[in-house]
C-alpha cells in the first residue's frame, strides 16, 4: 500500500509563505477569485501492511514521533491503492 | 568543568562552541550524533548552531531523534545542564526538552546581524554573571527563529521566570521593532522547568572576543564555569 500524509500549518497560525504565494497569484500573475492560499508539504511512502487500522496507527505514531509539531501543525492522510 | 559539543551532519557552530569552551578553561569532548553513551559526570552539554540535517522538515525534528539525544534527554533528567543554541534551541524544542517551537521568521527572510537583549533571569546557572535586565549584545543567524509557544505556556514561562532573555532596544525597551524575527513577547531564550536546559537563538560562542564585534557572551560562559 501507498500512504500519503499531508501536513500545513494549523488555520490559527500565520501562514507567512501562504501569504506571500497569494500575493503573488492575485497582484503578480492577476487572479483576483483566489484568496486564503496555504501551503504546506506531503510525506509519502509505500508500507508492507494491508489493514487499514493498522496503517492509521502507523501514520499516527509517525506523525506524532517526527513528521508533524502539533503545536503549530496538523496533518491528514490517505491511502493510495 | 567537564563538556560534550554534539555535532550532527550540517552543525557548523561546533568549532565554536569547542572554542570558546576551553577558552574558558573547560575540558571538552567532541561527541558525533550516533553517539550512544554519553559520561554521567559531565557538566555541560551543548547542542550547537547549524542546519543539522539540512533542515529538512522542520530545523531541528530529525536531529531530535538522532541515537544521543536520547542520552542529552537522560542526561538533563538528572540535572546535567544543556545549552541549545540556535539550531540546538530548535532541537531542544523539537525534542521536548524545552516548551514551544521555532517557526519560519515572521518576514522570511534569514537574519544575519547583532542585536540586543535584555537578561530576563539571573537567576539561573548559565546567567549568573550577568546584572539584573542587563542589555547585552550578541549576533543572531537564522531563518526560523520565530518563537511560538501556547498561551497556557507561555503564561507558565512569565509565571515562573523561564524567559531567559528577550529581544530589546539598546537601551533596553521592548518594542516591535527591535523584535527581529516575530517571536512572540519578544523571546530570545526560554529555561526548561528546572533551569537546568537552555535554548536561545542568539549566538553567544560567536560574542566572546571584541574583534568579533562584542564580547557581551563572556557572562554566559562565566556564569557556567565558575
Amino acid at each position: 500500500m501507498k500512504v500519503r500524509i499531508t501536513i500545513g500549518l494549523k488555520k490559527s497560525v500565520l501562514d507567512t509563505q501562504g501569504k506571500a504565494i497569494e500575493a503573488s497569484l492575485v497582484k503578480n500573475l492577476g487572479y483576483p477569485q483566489i484568496s486564503n492560499v496555504r501551503q504546506g508539504k506531503f510525506v509519502e511512502f509505500e508500507i508492507a501492511e494491508n489493514d487499514e487500522k493498522i496503517i492509521k496507527q502507523i501514520v499516527d505514531d509517525v506523525s506524532d514521533k517526527l513528521l508533524v509539531n502539533k503545536i503549530i501543525e496538523d496533518y491528514s492522510y490517505e491511502i493510495l491503492k | 568543568m567537564k563538556s560534550a559539543v554534539i555535532t550532527f551532519p550540517g552543525s557548523n557552530c561546533d568549532r565554536d562552541a569547542v572554542v570558546a569552551l576551553q577558552k574558558f578553561n573547560s575540558k571538552v569532548q567532541k561527541i558525533w550524533h550516533q553517539e550512544t553513551k554519553l559520561d554521567d559526570d559531565l557538566d555541560l552539554i551543548v547542542v550547537p548552531g547549524g542546519f543539522s540535517y539540512g533542515d529538512y522538515l522542520r530545523s531541528g525534528a530529525m536531529a531530535s531523534i538522532s541515537p544521543v539525544m536520547q542520552e542529552v534527554k537522560r542526561l538533563a533528567g538528572k540535572g546535567v545542564r544543556v545549552l541549545g543554541i540556535c539550531n540546538g534551541f530548535q532541537i531542544l524544542t523539537e525534542s521536548g526538552l524545552l516548551p514551544g517551537v521555532l517557526m519560519r521568521n515572521a518576514k522570511m527572510k534569514f537574519i544575519c546581524r547583532q542585536v540586543h537583549l535584555r537578561v530576563e533571569n539571573i537567576d539561573s546557572d548559565f546567567t549568573n554573571k550577568y546584572k539584573r535586565r542587563q542589555v547585552i549584545k550578541i549576533p543572531i543567524a537564522h531563518m526560523d527563529g520565530n518563537y511560538f509557544a501556547e498561551s497556557d505556556v507561555i503564561k507558565r514561562l512569565e509565571d515562573q521566570s523561564l524567559i531567559a532573555m528577550r529581544y530589546v532596544d539598546a537601551d533596553g525597551n521592548l518594542t516591535d521593532n527591535s523584535n527581529p524575527n516575530g517571536s512572540i513577547l519578544n523571546i530570545a531564550g526560554v529555561f526548561n522547568d528546572t533551569k537546568n536546559v537552555l535554548g536561545m537563538m542568539p549566538h553567544p560562542e560567536r560574542a566572546i572576543d571584541p574583534d568579533t564585534g562584542s564580547k557581551d557572551g563572556i557572562g554566559l560562559f562565566q556564569s557556567l564555569l565558575w
